[in-house]
């Protein structure tokens, strides 16, 4: 595929030569991600300009717009936008042949809403284009997505945007991708690829999505997708940047202007996607898509940007046995002389890739490793997951685990760096000292605002020249702990979300005792999910013996009634927990040998009887009360309403009330239906399952049905606007409660095995 | 000269980031690139040949290092250094024997002995490659040519205005012929396809079976120019994982009448016994008669020795390495993206490093060619004929300088 790729490649670039014989393909390179996961390097230096397997980012991103057939690049910078321009200068990228690259310099560009609107005020983006950031590693082909686009335009001018996406699980424990960021869910139309829903900040805990309902109207299918990946490769047209300009708040492009659009019905914009497969796309959002992306490369996923081929700016480097490369100076006299010192006792683990000029002393180990130019490392070092920037001097018997060294960092003899750490630019580590984990070490001192993820690298830039000179007279916890033994740097405190969100994002893999922690909080929820069905089955059998028994049956009814009744007057008197009541209540069930059903309908009884035995003056006021009882004691009555057998009971039982007991509510029994189906006690399904129920029924039984016949004609014209799918999580699995079920929704699952899935009708 | 500069660059970062594939494009494109840039080349009065010889290395090494696993790069400039050499040979011949006409022709005493026309070097290399005899017997006994002859012809034409003014056209000779010369190289480049193809009816014969691996355009004209020549035979063909490159190959075979048989790789050894013969393509030979093929086919020569089936490779003569595999400079592999083994969104669960030791549990190797070691082949068909593997050092000293073997050496020196 790849391989082919050269030859269509080059075809390729002749049909859109032809095709776009007026507008060569324009590409937007963002040069600042406008967020803050890499500081505090993104202080001192651009992140498209960090290394990335000793290559800066944004050499693959062009080197791939490059490949990809792109004429026309206009590099955004802002935040130290000097650094990148002056970059590029000394690049090869400014003068290459049919691939023109200029810069933007924006000084108050706060986010890519600003970079765009400022773009589009240029006026240089002519027709469709390519948007990535500076920090994209991919090989695809933009071919096919181009060509899908283009068409889709001509069909339909509102499809302004194509979304590149590729398949990647997430992890079921953490609930975030492999590259760190959360889990995504995108609903997709299976058949016009129209991107329907995108939500990447989904609340796992309470484990429900909800999608809007107009989303079913005129389509038959749609898909829910948890394992793509979005490679924020975007294929736009030109609409996108005015739409920019109209909505002067959109700020972030997935947050603010995919969501704004996928929401906003009015202009009917849409959104598509387009799919890849064999080739390699991915950003780098945060360190832990630094570290994954980084293996990627050296597992040669993103080929041909890999270590041993040159594409321009990196240095000559060959492949060695178990995905080792080593670099080697071609321009030296002996060229078969490598130009890594490598002790004769040093061992190279796999996946390692070793710069230039770097020397590594006797006995030391390093594996799974990134080591850049010039460094020298010592004698009895231990460096395993590290990513070592240029010119690092590491002295000898550190130890160094899943840490991230910037250029120009000395650690003395000894020192420690725990799992996750980054040192930035020129920190030295004392003798002996041991970083803690998670910890960012700089030489600038942590600015004292505390904004919010918004905020762009840029904004510090100004006052970082400041804090370089206040650095020598202050004096942080490390400093103190540090200068004793020759260190210089600050510790930053973590932000505020703290440790709890550190590892999440950190380069090291997430430890093990993590990992059970979050097991165990996963499991606890699937026990209370699994003693709700565990609860089903044996109701079910029970319910055979309570036929057998029917002679005292009622009467045992009666009885049972009674004491739910009663134990529901206790809860409310004392205060008791629901856990409690249903413990109780269960409890109760077993006793008297009753149905899950009777449960529902008992309970629902108590709490009808208490609203009504509350004191009141009108009917209004008896519904305002049953409502507050109703709403107070909603998560109980819902416990006892897994299926669609309880609601119809509760309806049943709603009925009987009254008829007999309670003839109060017979008058309210259309509004008390709506509160029950409005607070989701119950389901469409449920009501209208009773209704077809009644309908062989007697004339004098259908007296209800009548009465609620107007809201009955709502519910099964399938809901009001307002009312929503709900997609509710089982374990890892998804169960769509929907409630009409005339609708196939095709559900991507992780596992196959679902739990809980009986109460599907 | 910039404009050379700039297509010698263009084709250099074309090779890095692998968007010429295939080593006949290559071979073609190498020479078309240096034809150009000799033709541009402004040579300097003195020791023109070492000049040229100089300026095509290095070129040459950039080339090389570019895509340092084509090895065609390193044949096409190889070969255009010896026609270089040669053509500078025959050349300093004639002038050695001009010098001696001009001289004598002062004593009024025509000779005839001199008076023929100066042969066309690569008429001599021909004839010579042709009756198989090395094409300069001198080349191999004289040390350094260039060294000896040319301070020769550059002090004498310092004599005299009359000398220089030959020298002029000598040089103007000598580029000229070079390029001529490379222009038949392209053309034989070019032309190799057909040239392997003639000889098919020699070997595939009534009722045979024959088995290829992958796809190979060599093998593909091969065997259509025997069923033109309205030989019936069945061709199997093994898909040639991970590329299955195969499966269009027999599309292509079926389309044009062929009967065709698919099979998995896995399944040459079962299907070997029904063969008999394996033809197959080559990325390069290396000059001990060994195949960089690919990845494969190893496999398949394996099977084939084993039933004592005959294992063919086609090879156009721009394949020839005259490298041997233990060469360091030799990359006998390159590993391909893990992709076209596997889906990596299936996979991406296990590639997930953020749990466990952060190191990656799947690896997954690609490597794009295999290495035949030469007892396994029984023939090469190349544009000249067929060979036996270990003549193929031979054919080597026929079309390669041995001053020339190590390209990158010299020039850093």
């Amino acid at each position: 595929m790849v391989a082919k790729k050269g030859s269509r490649g080059g075809a390729a670039g002749e049909d859109a030569g032809e095709e776009l014989s007026r507008d060569p393909l324009q590409a937007i390179l963002l040069a600042d991600s406008f967020a803050t996961l890499f500081r505090p390097i993104t202080l001192e230096r651009p992140k498209v300009l960090l290394p990335l397997v000793n290559a800066p980012m944004i050499e693959y991103t062009l080197a791939w717009l490059e490949s990809a057939g792109v004429e026309e690049v206009f590099v955004f910078c802002c935040a130290h936008s000097k650094q990148v321009i002056e970059y590029l200068e000394n690049s090869n990228w400014l003068n290459q042949p049919k691939f023109s690259v200029s810069t933007i310099e924006s000084y108050n560009a706060m986010s890519a809403g600003d970079a765009l609107r400022l773009i589009y005020e240029k006026n240089v983006v002519h027709g469709d284009f390519i948007l990535v950031t500076g920090d994209t590693v991919s090989n695809m082909p933009l071919t096919q997505a181009l060509k899908e686009h283009k068409e889709r335009k001509k069909r339909d001018s509102n499809a302004v945007m194509t979304m590149i996406i590729k398949q990647s699980k997430p992890s079921p424990i953490t609930h975030q991708s492999r590259l760190g960021t959360e889990e995504l869910f995108m609903a997709i139309d299976p058949k016009t690829k129209e991107l329907l829903y995108y939500e990447d900040k989904a609340d796992t805990s309470k484990g429900t999505l909800t999608l809007d309902r107009t989303m079913l109207l005129d389509r038959s299918s749609i898909s829910l997708h948890n394992d793509k990946q979005d490679c924020y490769i975007d294929i736009c047209s030109p609409e996108v940047l005015s739409l920019f300009t109209d909505n002067f708040d959109y700020q972030h492009l997935r947050r603010h202007f995919v969501k704004g659009l996928l929401v906003d019905d009015l202009m009917g914009y849409k959104i598509f996607t387009h799919e890849i497969h064999s080739s390699y796309a991915a950003r780098v959002e945060n360190y832990r898509s630094y570290d994954t992306i980084s293996k990627d490369i050296i597992q040669r996923w993103t080929y041909p940007l890999v270590p041993d081929i040159q594409f321009l700016q990196n240095s000559l480097t060959k492949l060695e046995r178990r995905g080792t490369y080593r670099a080697s100076e071609s321009e030296s006299a002996e060229f078969h002389v490598t130009d890594v010192g490598l002790s004769r006792s040093a061992k190279m683990g796999p996946f390692t890739v070793i710069g230039s000029r770097t020397t590594i002393g006797k006995h030391s180990e390093v594996s799974n490793s990134v080591i850049g130019e010039d460094c020298v490392i010592g004698s009895n070092v231990s460096i395993d997951g590290c990513y070592i920037w240029n010119k690092v001097n590491i002295e000898d018997g550190c130890r160094l685990k899943h840490a991230i060294v910037c250029d120009g960092v000395t650690m003395k003899s000894g020192a420690v760096l725990e799992a996750g750490v980054v040192l930035s630019f020129k920190v030295i580590i004392g003798q002996n000292f041991v970083v803690p984990a998670y910890s960012k070490v700089s030489l600038l001192q942590q600015p004292v605002r505390q904004d919010s993820d918004e905020e762009l690298e840029y904004a510090d830039n100004s006052s970082g020249n400041i804090e370089i000179t206040s650095v020598p007279n202050t004096t942080d916890v490390l400093e103190e702990l540090n200068t004793e033994v020759g260190g210089a740097g600050f510790i930053w405190s973590v932000g505020e979300k703290g440790l709890e969100e550190e590892w999440r994002h950190s380069v090291a893999p997430i430890s093990a005792d993590r990992l059970l922690e979050i097991i165990k909080s996963a499991t606890d929820e699937l026990d209370t999910s699994n003693e709700e069905s565990n609860i089903l089955p044996p109701s079910g059998e029970l319910g055979i013996d309570s036929d057998n028994e029917s002679d005292d049956g009622r009467d045992d009814h009666a009885h049972f009634e009674k004491e739910v009744e009663a134990t529901f007057l206790r809860a409310i008197h004392e205060n008791v927990e629901e856990d409690h009541i249903i413990i109780e209540v269960n409890s109760l069930r077993l006793s008297y040998n009753m149905a899950s059903t009777d449960c529902a309908g008992a309970l629902f009884y108590a709490m009808m009887k208490y609203a009504v035995d509350t004191p009141h003056d009108s009917a209004g006021e008896l519904l305002k009360i049953t409502n507050g009882v109703i709403g107070k004691w909603e998560k109980l009555l819902k416990y006892y309403l897994p299926s669609l057998d309880e609601e119809i009971e509760v309806i049943l039982k709603f009925e009987e009330m009254c008829l007999e007991s309670t003839k109060e509510y017979a008058n309210l029994f259309s509004q008390i239906l709506h509160l029950l189906y409005d607070k989701d006690i119950l389901q469409e399904d449920g009501i209208l399952r009773w209704e077809s129920e009644k309908e062989q029924a007697d004339e004098s039984d259908k007296v209800f049905v009548k009465k609620a016949e107007k809201f009955l004609q709502v519910v099964a014209q399938g809901g009001i606007g307002r009312r929503r799918l709900r997609v509710g999580r089982v374990g890892n699995a998804f169960l769509l409660v929907d409630s009409l079920g005339a609708m196939e929704i095709e559900l991507d699952l992780l596992n196959e095995d679902l739990i809980g899935f009986s109460c599907f009708p | 000269m910039p404009d050379v500069h700039s297509l010698v660059n263009e084709f250099v970062i074309k090779l890095q980031k692998r968007q010429i594939e295939g080593s006949k494009t290559t071979a073609k494109l190498t020479a078309e690139l240096l034809r150009s840039f000799i033709s541009q080349l402004r040579l300097p009065h003195s020791n023109q040949a070492g000049a040229l010889i100089d300026a095509v290395k290095e070129v040459g090494e950039k080339l090389i290092t570019a895509k340092p696993v084509e090895l065609a790069v390193g044949n096409v400039v190889r070969r255009v250094l010896h026609i270089i050499r040669e053509e500078d040979l025959s050349i300093t011949n004639a002038a050695v024997g001009g010098l001696n006409l001009a001289s004598e022709s002062d004593d009024d005493d025509g000779n005839d002995e001199y008076d023929h026309p100066v042969l066309s070097a690569s008429a001599v290399a021909a004839a010579a490659r042709s009756a198989l005899r090395p094409p300069s017997l001198q080349t191999l006994l004289d040390d350094m040519p260039h060294s000896a002859a040319n301070p020769h012809t550059s002090s004498s034409g310092g004599d005299s205005e009359g000398k220089s003014k030959s020298a002029d056209s000598l040089r103007r000779k000598l580029k000229h012929d070079v390029i001529e010369a490379v222009n038949e190289l392209i053309q034989e480049i070019s032309t190799c396809h057909e040239q392997i193809a003639e000889q098919a009816v020699e070997h595939i014969h009534h009722n045979e079976v024959i088995l290829t691996l992958g796809s190979s355009q060599t093998v593909k004209e091969f065997l259509l120019a025997a069923k033109e020549k309205n030989r019936s035979f069945r061709v199997f063909v093994a898909e040639g994982a991970p590329r299955y490159q195969g499966h269009a190959f027999a599309k292509e075979l079926a389309s044009s009448g062929l009967q065709t048989t698919v099979i998995t790789d896995s399944a040459v050894f079962a299907m070997i016994s029904h063969v008999n013969m394996v033809i197959v393509g080559a990325h390069a030979v290396m000059a001990n008669g060994g195949v960089i093929a690919p990845v494969g086919l190893n496999m398949v020569a394996l099977a084939a020795k084993r039933h004592a089936v005959p294992f063919v490779v086609l090879a156009g003569v721009h394949k020839l390495c005259p490298l041997y595999p233990h060469n360091p400079e030799v990359l006998l592999n390159e590993l391909k993206s893990p992709s076209e083994l596997l889906d990596f969104g299936e996979f991406s669960d296990c590639l997930d490093f953020g749990s466990g030791s952060g190191s990656p549990l799947i690896h997954v190797v690609n490597p794009a060619f295999d290495y035949v070691p030469p007892d396994l082949v029984s023939l090469f068909i190349t544009d000249t004929g067929g060979h036996n593997p270990s003549y193929i050092y031979r054919l080597i000293a026929d079309f390669y300088s041995p001053d020339d073997l190590v390209v990158r050496r010299k020039s850093a020196s």
